[in-house]
């Protein structure tokens, strides 16, 4: 008896003692995201009028309706999964290549692994920087080549997507490069002896055996990209700005909730826009977890 | 079909030879097992045949060709591996027909061999299922499968056993050795098991740090070791050494004088009288010693292991070493601790020099 209830205590002593620990982590995520991810819940609901000063008052779901039926939104959604088709099959797709191409035992291949992983640790305001120049009408890389459209590629309507994508592919590669690495060096090396064996050349070895085992690599990869590519922020504001002329032609969601609280000042606004990315990512992941885990095969 | 020969071939990896100078032919339709420790280059060799590591030295054949530049694809041999290697994305059937597809095989004659197969194997009622919902038995017969499918020159197999568990392995070996001699398919089987070795193999390969000890058949390479370390290496437990020197009695016959007694020699062994006080290694299986009051060594019981049908004593002898007796369960068991004196049967008496190579016995004609 008297131990059942030491036993008790002591569980007890444990689990205080367990929740004490976690504290100081969940006040920081409670403050800094829980909290503001509620309050964004309520600033939905209530409409800014257009004039500062003046309070904002309560609509309820009229704001939802009429933000989500808006041809700003639509324009904006369509352009936030044109710019995640230009990115994501890009970026994990040269992530393999080179990781394929890295993954051979030769010396110094280091060096290459370093250098093809590097974009990772590169901040967006340096790597925009750097491809602003490469693109700059004037002094840039580009028209060296002869590639001089008008208006510059950052101002065109055309091309300032797609330019913005490629340097999101470039920044991503080094991720990319990463999890394709350590997805092929963690397949079994037996197996692709086997195959090579069993007859087959190398093509048919890297489409019949290594894509299909590295699928939940693939699949994670796909999912890590997705995300990524709804996030892009920092580029578009650097390279292109709210006073481009091209703005409007890549103001993907993320953009637009910024220019909409920063430069419109509409926090209501703004906060369904941000709940809308948020349950379209949340979709997407759902659904890609439950449509691509199933054709993914696990090595037994 | 085909013979294989290695011919003076050498691997190396940096400054180690892995293996050194192997020159070995295997027989067409022969089972050959290539019998060693781990990292003794057993696997290497097997490898360099599969086309899976480059030969830096010597040539290796298969048939007639010399296969050392010749791709693993088309050198038209099957590997078992020791995982097994499937492909696990693919269920039994496709595994099965996978070597004839690259083969460009016709879809019908595919499926019809991958069925002719797996009912060889048992295998029918799992060609629809993948590798990952068989059990450990079904996987390696898999494994198996997928290598007779396109009828090979050869079959290589590293230790395909070594993953089941102790019944299924047994049978399994059975069923491996009748397949091969159905098949007349020359196969090299590596193993680190000697009793896989044993009951397989038509001849035994012995290596050890990348050379090749010994190659016999299996009774033989039991009965007359080449060298110690084969000596030691065969037999569950292997044969006892024990150090000692050639010593000529005053009454004429000769002994090695070790630190635990004087062992006489008898027959063809005495010839040894010619090495008089040299250093020599004496060699006597466990089946061959016998506690005994009469017996020539001198011991203190350390271990007294009951294996049922029989018991093993271990001692230890003067100068630390030990020696395994072998007796039947029904004998008398000695005390732990208990001070004994071992008798050796003089016929059954190994010699090798220091380095461990044999000495041998000139015989009486």
């Amino acid at each position: 008896m008297a131990s059942v209830v030491s036993r008790r205590s002591q569980r007890l002593r444990e689990a205080v003692l367990g929740y004490l620990l976690i504290l100081p982590a969940l006040a920081v995520f409670g403050v800094f995201v829980f909290y503001p991810f509620a309050r964004n819940f309520k600033l939905a609901l209530y409409q800014t009028p257009p004039f500062p000063g003046l309070p904002s008052h309560y609509v309820g779901l009229h704001q939802v309706g009429q933000v989500l039926t808006s041809s700003n939104f639509l324009q904006s959604l369509l352009t936030t999964i044109f710019f995640v088709v230009l990115v994501v099959p890009a970026g994990l797709l040269l992530g393999l290549f080179l990781a394929v191409a890295a993954h051979r035992h030769l010396r110094g291949i280091a060096v290459y692994r370093i250098i093809f992983s590097s974009t990772v640790v590169s901040s967006v305001a340096v790597a925009a920087l750097v491809f602003g120049t490469l693109m700059n009408p004037v002094v840039g890389f580009l028209p060296w080549l002869g590639i001089n459209p008008h208006p510059p590629i950052l101002e065109n309507t055309t091309w300032a997507l797609p330019a913005i994508a490629v340097m999101a592919v470039w920044q991503f590669l080094g991720l990319s490069f990463i999890i394709m690495s350590a997805g092929l060096s963690s397949l079994p090396e037996e197996v692709l002896e086997a195959a090579r064996v069993d007859g087959a050349s190398s093509w048919t070895t890297f489409w019949r055996v290594t894509v299909p085992l590295l699928s939940p690599t693939l699949f994670f990869g796909v999912v890590v990209a997705t995300i990524y590519a709804f996030q892009t922020f920092g580029q578009i504001d650097i390279l292109i700005g709210s006073q481009n002329a091209a703005y409007e032609h890549v103001n993907v969601l993320i953009y637009n909730v910024y220019t909409t609280l920063q430069i419109n000042g509409d926090p209501g606004r703004a906060a369904v826009l941000s709940i809308a990315l948020f349950l379209l990512t949340l979709t997407l992941t759902l659904v890609q977890m439950r449509f691509l885990e199933r054709r993914v095969s696990y090595a037994s | 079909m085909a013979q294989i020969v290695f011919d003076q071939v050498t691997k190396r990896y940096g400054d180690v030879r892995a293996v050194d100078d192997l020159s070995l032919a295997v027989g067409d339709g022969e089972l050959l097992v290539l019998l060693g420790p781990s990292g003794c280059g057993k696997t290497t060799a097997l490898r360099m045949v599969a086309g899976l590591e480059v030969v830096d030295e010597g040539t290796v054949a298969i048939g007639d060709r010399v296969v050392n530049d010749v791709e693993p694809r088309d050198r038209d041999v099957a590997m078992v591996f020791q995982s097994y290697a499937l492909y696990p994305h693919l269920t039994v059937a496709k595994n099965l027909e996978f070597p004839l597809r690259q083969r460009g095989v016709p879809k019908e004659e595919r499926e019809r061999r991958a069925v002719d197969v797996a009912r060889t194997l048992g295998l029918e009622p799992f060609l629809g299922r993948k590798p990952g919902q068989l059990s450990g038995g079904q996987r390696q017969r898999v494994a198996l499968g997928r290598a007779i499918v396109r009828s090979p020159k050869a079959f290589l197999m590293d230790e395909p056993l070594s993953n089941l568990d102790a019944a299924l392995r047994v049978q399994t070996r059975a069923d491996i050795v009748a397949l091969q001699q159905r098949l007349g398919t020359t196969t090299i089987y590596v193993t680190h098991d000697q009793v896989e070795a044993m009951t397989m193999g038509h001849r035994i390969a012995v290596m050890d740090h990348g050379r090749l000890q010994q190659v016999a058949a299996p009774q033989e390479l039991y009965d007359r070791p080449g060298n110690s370390f084969v000596a030691a290496f065969l037999g569950s437990p292997g044969m006892n050494l024990i150090g000692g020197r050639v010593a000529v009695e005053a009454e004429g016959g000769t002994a090695i004088r070790t630190a635990a007694g004087d062992v006489l020699l008898q027959g063809a062994q005495a010839s040894v009288a010619s090495h008089h006080e040299q250093p020599v290694v004496l060699g006597v299986r466990p089946e061959h010693l016998r506690i005994s009051p009469g017996g020539a060594l001198e011991g203190t019981v350390l271990l007294v292991e009951l294996l049922g049908a029989e018991t093993q004593v271990i001692c230890e002898l003067a100068d630390h070493s030990r020696v395994v007796v072998r007796q039947q369960a029904d004998q008398a068991r000695p005390r732990l601790g208990e001070p004994v004196r071992i008798a050796v049967e003089p016929a059954a008496v190994h010699l090798f020099t220091e380095d461990g190579s044999r000495l041998e016995e000139k015989t009486a004609a």
